[in-house]
């Protein structure tokens, strides 16, 4: 009988892939619920990392007509003492109850793993980028490299060969060149010939042939083509993130670590959208400098409160750094709210004469002590001015957070897909 | 001294070939196996958990839920809290054996040995699966069912086609029929049938019988109930098949797909009813031909002994108060009952030629094993062949468990001469898918009013159905039959002890 013996190690894997990802599609608000969850536990530098989530078994069920309670009969192994008539106590999870509970009890919530894209994808799904439409073609490094039909000369490495014997065959065809069947027909006949006049006529007529098929090339150089590339300019949208956060004493760790979150999820929604994306970090107590991410969230630093400052330093950095026609420009700013009183309205005519026209989208993000509820204290200086400036129609968008589960619900609620994001906001 | 097939743990596909050629000749040489033709495969882990979500099918149509499978199993697999089986086997012609790359050549052996031969003999030559399962065809019908499947997409949608799927899913375990069908008699037959009926009345024609009188006619009512009873081919069991040949609203297209999830389930069936006997026959053959190998000094003695390792972890089983413990150990009960017959047939006690008078003694090991390899399922098998020394040895015991007893759980049989016939028929009982399937049915439909749907779920030993899976089974039912669904739960003396009563969601409009 005959063996096969086959090696089935290189077939191409992910056989199961499209189902998984129809039970992704399925159980998406799940998941999708199950994703936010986990990223509010972790912290934000992992949150793209992937990995393991759970989702509640009901959503994804699969119900069977199942069985239980009433009488029970069960012939187990190992009897060590009991003699016929014996009575065993019930205790909830009783030693002798452990035969085999049905297979639907052991799994109430559903674990799985999933990859770092899946998560991402997940993660972000539904949020949109306010005000797309400033989109720059860079010029650097921006060629790519595109079919474009076939040319006539090129590199060796480039004929087409398919297209080359298809003209060659063409050609042919219309130049009426005698086929290696023709020929060899004539050869059989002037073989088979026995006349010689009609002889020498075919022999007349095989010279000519053999001579047109020799004029004729099978092929010709003005057959062959090459297959053409040509580069394209591919359009590398930009943009730069500014983070400005106010780091006078009135800030805490946990403010400034709410912050610290909200920039994260910023930076890695920008990431997914844009090929480049560069983040400034401005911090100001009453005056603003232009740091890195480590002094940035940590350094120390203390002071009275000047917004304007920072706004000062962002303008001037666009304007040195960052042509507004060539980048998309975002601004973030989180503060505690305290501004000195003197400083509103330099800065309400900073932010609406300089910063706004140039921002596609500014958000203010106010950060308040864990437990006390932003919403119940009168509303800070900083932010009853920017109320202001928005009712007055500035595009602006705000919102308060104290606690590190509010972050995501807001930065989702900012960018939640939408006609325009600069619309009316906040509670 | 013969040569060793293979040296260590290393093995390439030339020692695959020759290890099956060995095992092979044993197989058909020694024990006289009768099977498929074999096409061994090797997969690597992510294969074998692709195969895994896919019912261990080579090709399956695309679904939801075996994505789930997947990717249950992929993390549990992942964080170490599942091993691998070493090998997957087919009921196919040729009979496809799925190995691991990673295990060694001793465990190549025994899963060759194991699948290729053991489970390859019983898939051929048990009575269940000659009946039930087509093995030249599967995997036709499958690619067939794939693509129909793919097709039903395109055309009518990804969300309908799911739609229909998932409530086929939801009653696949109600898709089965327990007994084969009456075969159609072909028209030449039917006459000849006819015939000899005629010719009997004849023969027995006597005058008087038309003086006897007949009990009270019929009233229209029942007649006509018991007319559309049987035209609807009820009672019937089968909802699949039922709701396939007679739901009012169904497109050709669903009606197919039903029918494609009804053919599947058909198809493991008889895997359900031969756990045992199928895991038993399998460990019995393979530890026959590795001890053969061994004997014929194929098999060096270390890679014998790692052969004897990963044997008894196969069939160890943990007794009841073993935090291990989940049930009887198939492989463990199987291979047990299967080394006792030998030692019944070959070595007889006393107690064996009372039990077991047809076989003890008779010295055909072989024989005696084919045939009950042949002609039972594992209820019968264990009803028949487990004998009062493997109760001993087991030390099995009876409890039984009724919840209104206040005392607690009673011990109602031992492993001693008044509980043997007991805890075996018992034992047997827990292994009949009779006993384990709920018995649901249609038995009604209400044509002349609203077109309910009338099942019945017979209630044996007070164990009623879980109220919300059986909402949601009854919900998709509802979806496929179109009118409302009635599910009444009555216990033996016909009383009622539940009822449900599901409509019917109403379909998109954008679908429908």
């Amino acid at each position: 009988m005959p063996i096969h013996i086959i090696d089935r190690r290189l077939n191409p894997g992910g056989k199961s892939l499209e189902n998984r990802q129809r039970f992704l599609r399925r159980a998406k608000s799940l998941v999708q619920g199950a994703v936010k969850k986990t990223s509010q536990e972790r912290d934000i530098k992992d949150v793209l990392e992937g990995g393991e989530v759970t989702i509640p078994l009901d959503g994804m069920h699969e119900p069977r007509f199942r069985r239980e309670g009433g009488t029970r009969d069960m012939v187990l192994p190992g009897n060590k003492k009991f003699i016929e008539g014996d009575y065993l106590q019930r205790s909830g999870q009783g030693s002798a109850k452990s035969s085999g509970p049905g297979e639907g009890d052991s799994e109430d919530a559903f674990r799985f793993v999933l990859s770092r894209d899946e998560f991402v994808d997940l993660f972000l799904d539904d949020l949109e980028l306010p005000d797309l439409a400033k989109r720059k073609i860079a010029q650097t490094e921006s060629e790519g490299i595109q079919r474009a039909g076939y040319t006539t000369s090129g590199s060796p490495a480039n004929i087409s060969v398919s297209r080359t014997v298809k003209l060659a065959l063409a050609r042919r065809i219309a130049l009426k060149r005698p086929r290696k069947e023709e020929i060899e027909e004539l050869e059989a006949a002037i073989a088979a010939c026995e006349d010689e006049d009609e002889r020498t006529e075919l022999v007349a007529q095989l010279e000519r042939l053999k001579a047109k098929s020799r004029r004729i090339p099978f092929i010709d150089p003005l057959d062959i083509r090459y297959r053409r590339f040509e580069t394209v300019p591919r359009p590398v949208a930009q943009a730069v993130m500014f983070c400005l956060m106010d780091v006078s004493g009135s800030m805490s760790e946990h403010m400034k670590d709410l912050a610290k979150r909200f920039y994260m999820l910023l930076y890695v929604f920008l990431k997914r959208r844009y090929k480049h994306v560069e983040i400034v970090f401005i911090r100001h107590t009453d005056r603003a400098e232009e740091v890195d991410e480590q002094t940035f969230f940590y350094g120390p630093a203390s002071g009275g409160t000047l917004v304007s400052s920072a706004l000062q330093a962002m303008h001037e950095i666009v304007r040195e750094r960052f042509n507004p026609s060539d980048w998309n420009i975002y601004a973030a700013q989180a503060s505690d709210g305290d501004n000195s009183y003197s400083d509103g309205e330099l800065t309400g005519m900073l932010l609406t004469d300089k910063i706004l026209p140039v921002c596609q989208f500014f958000a203010y993000l106010e950060v308040g002590e864990s437990g006390g509820s932003a919403f119940d204290l009168s509303d800070s200086s900083l932010w009853s001015l920017y109320e202001r400036l928005r009712n007055s129609g500035a595009p602006l968008s705000m919102r308060k957070v104290s606690e590190r589960s509010e972050i995501f619900p807001v930065f989702h609620d900012l960018f939640q897909r939408r006609e325009t994001a600069q619309e009316k906001a906040a509670p | 001294m013969t040569e060793h097939l293979f040296e260590g743990a290393d093995w390439d596909f030339h020692t695959l070939q020759r290890i099956t050629d060995a095992c092979e000749e044993v197989a058909l040489k020694d024990l006289g196996l009768d099977v498929y033709p074999n096409q061994i495969e090797v997969i690597t882990a992510e294969q074998m958990l692709d195969a895994y979500s896919s019912v261990g099918m080579p090709l399956f149509y695309k679904h939801w839920s075996f994505g789930k499978h997947f990717a249950f199993h992929e993390a549990s697999y992942r964080k170490g809290l599942m091993g691998l089986a070493y090998e997957i086997v087919i009921n196919s012609s040729p009979c496809i054996s799925y190995l691991m790359e990673e295990n060694t050549a001793t465990m190549q052996t025994l899963v060759i040995a194991h699948a290729a031969f053991g489970h390859n003999h019983f898939f051929k030559n048990n009575y269940l699966f000659k009946q039930w399962t087509d093995a030249d065809g599967i995997l036709d019908y499958l690619d067939f069912a794939k693509n129909y499947v793919m097709q039903c997409e395109e055309r009518y949608g990804r969300i309908e086609v799911e739609r229909t799927l998932d409530a086929a899913h939801a009653l696949m375990s109600h898709g089965i029929d327990r007994y084969p069908g009456k075969k159609k008699l072909d028209l030449r037959a039917e006459e000849k049938r006819a015939g000899r009926r005629r010719q009997h009345e004849e023969e027995v024609f006597n005058d008087l019988w038309r003086t006897v009188p007949k009990g009270a006619a019929k009233s229209r009512s029942t007649l006509s109930i018991e007319r559309r009873r049987k035209l609807l081919g009820l009672p019937q069991e089968n909802l699949l098949y039922f709701l396939e040949k007679s739901a009012p609203r169904l497109a050709p297209w669903q009606r197919e797909l039903l029918r494609i999830v009804r053919h599947i389930a058909q198809y493991f069936y008889p895997q359900s009813q031969t756990k045992v006997m199928n895991e038993g026959t399998a460990t019995y053959v393979h530890y026959r031909i590795m001890t053969k190998l061994h004997e014929q000094g194929r098999i060096t003695d270390g890679n014998f002994l790692e052969f004897l390792g990963s044997h008894t972890n196969v069939v160890f089983q943990p007794e009841f108060d073993d935090p291990r413990f989940s049930g009887f150990n198939p492989y463990a009960l199987g291979f047990a009952v299967m080394q006792d017959i030998e030692r019944i047939v070959t070595n007889p006690e006393d107690e064996d030629r009372e039990w077991f008078p047809d076989i003890a003694g008779t010295n055909d090991v072989m024989g005696v094993l084919r045939d009950v390899w042949a002609n039972y399922r594992d209820e019968s098998f264990i009803g028949q062949f487990l004998s009062p020394k493997l109760m001993r040895h087991f030390r099995m015991f009876h409890l039984h468990d009724d919840p209104e007893e206040r005392a607690g759980i009673r011990v109602d049989a031992i492993h001693d001469e008044r509980g043997f016939r007991r805890v075996r028929r018992e034992l047997a009982r827990q292994h009949d898918v009779g006993y384990i399937d709920a018995n649901i049915e249609v038995v009604d439909v209400d044509l002349s009013g609203d077109r309910r749907l009338i099942l019945h779920h017979h209630v044996i030993k007070g164990a009623q159905l879980n109220e919300t899976d059986a909402k949601r089974v009854l919900q998709h039912l509802a979806d496929l039959w179109t009118y409302d669904v009635a599910l009444i739960e009555v216990d033996a003396n016909d009383k009622v002890l539940r009822e449900y009563v599901v409509s019917p969601r109403p379909i998109p409009a954008a679908v429908a």
